[in-house]
């Protein structure tokens, strides 16, 4: 489904990304590890096109991404959410997930005129299902800046998927939550993967990428220092010594 | 009453200046260029009723169409800066057509007298409404159906898919391509509008002070055109509307007595304002 071959990006001197091979199949839920500073939210851009690569290619559905500008990528079937969130905060939640209806299915269902400045009855039903699936239901007309810190995450969650995404990339969506909304955000994340979304996991808690992803790609430095099933990345010595056992 | 009539004809000339800096703020763009859309708005009216003998109808949609499409033309270089930048070049941009128009010469032999645009001296007899009859009222209430117009517009905009675009751009960039928003096609879109309501307000505003000059669409215009959504909030048009009536019709009018005062109770009434209501007159206030 997304296919990275020997994408680098450098920063001046430093390799933020170097010569990263990367492939995530329809279906699968990939984790992406690594200490700080070792590529993981660059490659995430890289796929989104907030820069080019520096050199190699992104594939994404058998199309190459690299003279798509950002907007075009996120339409073909690719959504995020951000390390530090990025809500709309002085639009409502429902608000916030409207505008993301920007998927080909949405632009082919209604036309231009009535998508953009047509009622909310047509949507309404669809709005409600992602506010029944992030647990905001009923919040829809709050502003979305004065959200608690975990229902910000949930909404996020839910603006990516209002773009009807074939592909989600999560960037660290566990930062900052406690054990509880860990354990919802675990939940949803297989909820995830039962609507066949594909999923690359982005995550310092090390608990959730085991429990939930089906594979495991390592970086440090920018490159990929090993890949395979969560158990045996767990006990892989070199990323033990990277990565894991400096956390212990 | 004619008074009250002028004074409500120029509240709804600046309403409409000032909505057209509303939407263009609203996608995040500070744009001191309105006053140049509003002054092409206003030699284009002027010129098609005094040279070419249009009807004022037509005549402004000729205007609206041409902010529109200089607008739209500003629009996209506006895309490449931001912030501070793009006040300047926005602000260059108003005062390169202040100093066309200062150089402008088109006159015609109309009976015994020459009309038309006239460099520094302006634009004088654009006689539509006198002419034709129309009394302060009249001419009044034909300003404000423009206003309402403008006004129900923006509004329908803001309670649609479009103008949560509009703010979503506004807000973060970044977020809004995220979401698959065509960033170039919300903010240029938002300026032509902006262009096309402009250029409605200076057609109108040709015809009821019936002499423009250079002078007229200096960088004090720009700023009030975009004091007045800030002044107001961006919560709604009405916002909008709310600070042109504080600043005509309180600030400058009803503190003309004050004589040589007024000036400095201006700035100061203004300042208190925006620390009373820093999100604006109709703004939301962030729950903290």
């Amino acid at each position: 489904m997304l296919e990275l071959k020997g994408v680098s990006r450098h920063f001046g001197g430093v390799r933020a990304v170097d010569g990263l091979d990367l492939e995530v199949r329809a279906g699968e839920i990939v984790g992406l590890i690594g200490p700080n500073g070792s590529g993981k939210s660059t490659t995430v851009n890289l796929i989104t096109g907030l820069f080019p690569p520096s050199s190699g290619s992104i594939r994404f559905l058998g199309n190459d991404l690299a003279t798509l500008p950002t907007h075009k990528r996120l339409q073909s079937g690719i959504a995020r959410t951000f390390q530090n969130i990025r809500l709309f905060g002085q639009l409502t939640v429902w608000q916030n997930l409207w505008v993301a209806q920007n998927s080909p299915e949405d632009r082919a269902r209604r036309g231009f005129f009535s998508r953009w400045l047509g009622g909310q009855s047509g949507v309404r039903e669809e709005i409600g299902k992602l506010l029944e699936f992030s647990g905001l239901a009923g919040r829809e007309d709050e502003l979305a800046a004065n959200l608690a810190f975990g229902e910000q995450r949930r909404l996020e969650l839910a603006r990516a998927l209002a773009t009807r995404p074939k592909l989600l990339l999560l960037d660290e969506p566990a930062a900052g939550m406690n054990a509880e909304e860990i354990a919802a955000l675990d939940e949803r994340i297989r909820l995830l993967r039962a609507r066949g979304i594909t999923v690359l996991l982005i995550e310092h808690h090390m608990e959730l990428v085991m429990a939930v992803t089906d594979r495991v790609v390592v970086l440090n430095f920018g490159q990929k220092i090993a890949e395979g099933p969560p158990a045996a990345i767990q006990a892989d010595p070199v990323v033990r010594k990277a990565y894991l056992g400096g956390e212990a | 009453m004619d008074f009250y009539f002028g004074l409500a004809q120029l509240i709804g000339v600046h309403t409409l200046l000032g909505l057209s800096a509303y939407i263009v703020l609203l996608t995040g763009q500070v744009s001191l260029a309105q006053a140049g859309f509003f002054a092409i708005g206003a030699y284009c009216a002027g010129m098609l009723t005094v040279l070419a003998g249009w009807p004022i109808v037509p005549a402004l949609g000729a205007s609206a169409l041409a902010g529109a499409v200089t607008a739209c033309a500003v629009g996209f270089p506006a895309l490449r800066v931001k912030g501070l930048m793009l006040v300047i070049a926005t602000l260059a941009f108003g005062e390169g057509v202040r100093l066309f128009f200062f150089n402008f010469d088109y006159q015609i032999a109309k009976g015994d007298i020459k009309v038309g645009p006239l460099g520094g001296e302006g634009f004088r007899q654009i006689r539509y409404f006198p002419e034709h009859g129309w009394s302060t009222l009249e001419v009044m209430l034909f300003v404000w159906a423009f206003v309402a117009a403008s006004m129900a517009l923006l509004w329908w905009f803001d309670r649609s898919r479009y103008g949560a675009a509009l703010r979503a751009v506004g807000e973060d960039e970044l977020a809004a391509q995220s979401v698959g928003l065509n960033l170039t096609a919300v903010k240029v879109s938002a300026m032509t509008v902006g262009g096309a309501i402009a250029g409605i307000g200076g057609g109108l505003y040709a015809h009821y002070t019936t002499h423009i000059e250079h002078s007229s669409f200096n960088i004090l215009v720009a700023t009030f055109a975009i004091a007045y959504p800030i002044v107001g909030g961006l919560r709604n048009v009405f916002g909008t509307l709310a600070a042109v009536v504080f600043v005509q019709a309180f600030l400058v009018e009803g503190l003309r007595d004050l004589g040589d005062w007024r000036n400095l109770l201006f700035g100061a009434l203004i300042v208190l304002a925006m620390n009373l209501r820093p999100q604006g007159f109709l703004g939301r206030r962030r729950r903290a």
